[in-house]
């Protein structure tokens, strides 16, 4: 781990352990769902180049199957019939949705993967848009009414869930896992490979590895993450609904994901705070909010592609490289005066 | 009169075939129309308009302000309306598009994603979600014996037509078209012959973009003018590119008319399924021909 990662890590850590303190949790719980959400978003853009513009339909998979299995739990499989089930106890139903958002996202991802950049992009909205008229059909996701008022059955049975302080620590935990696996993902040989890929695909295929594969495989990872962010807002919230589902979602995770920085370890986290953030102190805007965001869409990718982390990060950089330089030429100008001083003798 | 059966589907009169179909017709025809603007500005300027619904629904609202404001018809609409989208085009590429072309492709998507966000939001702030309607300019229609033929329709699937292949011919057969079909393939050439490159794609993205807005004054006296009707449209759209490929001009415009022949069959024979063959199809294409049915591999 890098220095600097483990300092801004426990720093981090230690803000979010303290702020249920000072701030309304549910606002913090909401927070973590779509960090989490943009950081499996960013894993796939930053980490191998791939822009996934239909990512909602993993973060709204996911929320259905859980919302689903946690309220209700029986099951209709076409072709074999209903399959009776008692609900599930959310750590299950929350693991239900995130196999599921994976399945989907194994399904779509081996279709879009046979294309690249701008045809990915359009292809992946393409089958999310599909998903979505799935979810507006299909009997159990209840159409414009979505699953509500899922039950907040105590985690494992015994863990109670209704407190929203203790709720918040069970969602930080399962941020951190999910953050853990995006960490280990891109730091890992693995996540190596994703970058070659990313710089420079035929010179990766050329070097003998399988493209498709890796593309799949952090494909499918992304995906589940995705998932597993929107079981958890699912349960948090006690609503899935279509709003999961729509090409706007996927719109707003890549804002946040924008903003904060493509490719940065911590740019999505920032992100989507300052979105969740403008959510809630304009929501009463009303459709001001759809404008202002895509104001900061355009000023993003005009003015500062970067991104907030991109840059301060950038800035360090910059300022290091000054100091340097300037180090490296006090040293000439030192090397230069001794050179006068030993011209004379010589 | 007569009845048409599909064993063990179901049986439904010619009436409601064809009206289907000429439904299925007429969204192709906007279908054909947008995703020809989509290739040409994609083939110049290497950019996914994201933009292309906004501008389609603005189309639509530009006429029908004119006539409630202006007392102008649609006739005169059909012409000023996508001009203005056009004009309001140019603008949005010198902004935005021109800085961003030395980037990756992707930045054009997502600037005009954002620029898509924002119309769509300033109209709906203007005008709600509801729609407002459009008196058709042509009402009544004939019977055909084995159908109804709305005049309106008739005339919108013809008008498309038109542009469709008036467009094809300017690319394919005049000199105009020859440059910039010359700037496509290879820009610094291009310019080094003293052709303005840059000003060509300005207008590629104008001409485009009024495509996009001439579809919306068409589709105005069929469907309600409202502010959502690109925004769904768009990613079907999206699709319709991926199934034809963005290589051939003739491409796109058959794709957009055989898909919305084929949603309007299956909105006959399996209703449930209408909005998603086109879907389906593209997954389809995917396995069997990743570069789309029209595609060059590059």
């Amino acid at each position: 781990m890098k220095p600097m990662h483990l300092v801004a890590g426990i720093a981090v850590l230690a803000v979010l352990l303290l702020l249920p303190q000072f701030v309304y949790p549910v606002f913090l719980m909401k927070v973590l769902c779509f960090a989490l959400f943009a950081c499996a978003f960013n894993l796939l853009i930053g980490y191998v180049g791939l822009l996934s513009f239909g990512h909602a339909a993993y973060f709204g998979g996911g929320a259905y199957i859980a919302a689903h299995m946690i309220k209700v739990g029986t099951v209709y499989v076409p072709f074999v019939g209903t399959i009776a089930f008692p609900p599930v106890t959310p750590e299950i139903g929350i693991l239900l949705g995130t196999v599921f958002a994976g399945l989907l996202g194994l399904v779509f991802g081996w279709l879009a993967i046979r294309r690249q950049g701008i045809y990915f992009a359009m292809i992946t909205l393409a089958l999310a848009e599909m998903f979505f008229l799935f979810c507006v059909q299909a009997p159990f996701t209840h159409n414009e009414d979505g699953i509500q008022a899922i039950p907040r059955t105590p985690l494992f049975g015994v863990i109670d869930t209704t407190n929203e302080t203790a709720l918040y620590y069970i969602v930080l935990v399962i941020f951190l896992i999910g953050f853990g696996i995006v960490y280990r993902t891109i730091h890992s040989p693995f996540g190596q490979v994703l970058k070659a890929i990313r710089e420079n695909e035929p010179r990766a295929i050329s070097l003998g590895y399988n493209v498709d594969r890796y593309k799949l495989l952090a494909f499918v990872i992304s995906c589940t993450l995705a998932g597993l962010a929107g079981a958890t807002k699912s349960f948090v919230f006690r609503l899935a609904s279509l709003t999961d589902v729509t090409w706007q979602m996927s719109g707003e995770v890549v804002l946040m994901t924008l903003l904060g920085g493509i490719g940065t370890i911590f740019g999505p986290i920032v992100g989507a705070g300052i979105i969740v953030s403008m959510q809630n102190y304009l929501a009463t805007l009303g459709e001001w909010v759809l404008v202002i965001q895509g104001i900061i869409f355009v000023a993003c990718v005009m003015l500062f592609r970067r991104g907030v982390v991109g840059e301060v990060r950038e800035y360090f950089r910059r300022r290091r490289a000054a100091s340097a330089s300037e180090a490296r030429s006090n040293a000439q100008s030192a090397d230069a005066q001794s050179e006068k001083k030993a011209a004379p003798v010589a | 009169m007569f009845e048409l059966c599909i064993p063990y589907v179901k049986c439904i009169s010619s009436q409601a075939l064809f009206a289907q179909l000429l439904l299925g017709l007429i969204n192709g025809a906007f279908y054909a129309v947008l995703s020809l603007g989509l290739a040409v500005i994609f083939g110049m300027l290497n950019v996914i308009n994201f933009a292309h619904g906004a501008q389609y629904m603005m189309g639509a609202f530009f006429a029908w302000m004119l006539l409630k404001w202006a007392g102008i018809n649609f006739w005169l609409a059909l012409i000023i309306s996508p001009i203005i989208v056009g004009l309001l085009a140019v603008l949005i590429e010198k902004i935005f598009l021109k800085r961003l072309y030395d980037y990756d492709h992707l930045y054009g998507l997502l600037v005009t994603f954002g620029l898509a966000l924002i119309i769509e939001g300033l109209f709906r702030q203007q005008f709600g979600s509801s729609g407002q309607p459009y008196d058709s300019p042509l009402p009544g229609g004939t019977n055909l014996g084995f159908m109804f033929l709305p005049t309106y329709r008739a005339f919108a699937v013809i008008a498309s037509l038109v542009v469709c292949l008036a467009t094809w011919l300017v690319i394919e057969k005049t000199k105009l078209g020859s440059y910039l079909r010359a700037a496509t393939e290879n820009q610094t050439l291009v310019r080094a012959f003293g052709i303005d490159v840059p000003r060509m794609m300005t207008l590629t993205y104008a001409f485009g973009a009024a495509l996009a807005g001439f579809a919306g004054v068409l589709a105005a006296p069929i469907q309600n003018v409202n502010p959502l009707m690109g925004s769904y449209l768009i990613v079907v759209v999206f699709a319709v590119v991926v199934i034809g490929g963005m290589g051939s001009i003739m491409g796109s415009i058959v794709t957009g008319f055989a898909l919305g022949l084929i949603e309007g069959l299956t909105k006959v024979f399996y209703p449930q399924a209408s909005n998603a063959v086109i879907f389906i199809i593209m997954a389809i294409v995917l396995l069997a021909r990743p570069a789309g049915l029209f595609g060059q591999t590059k």
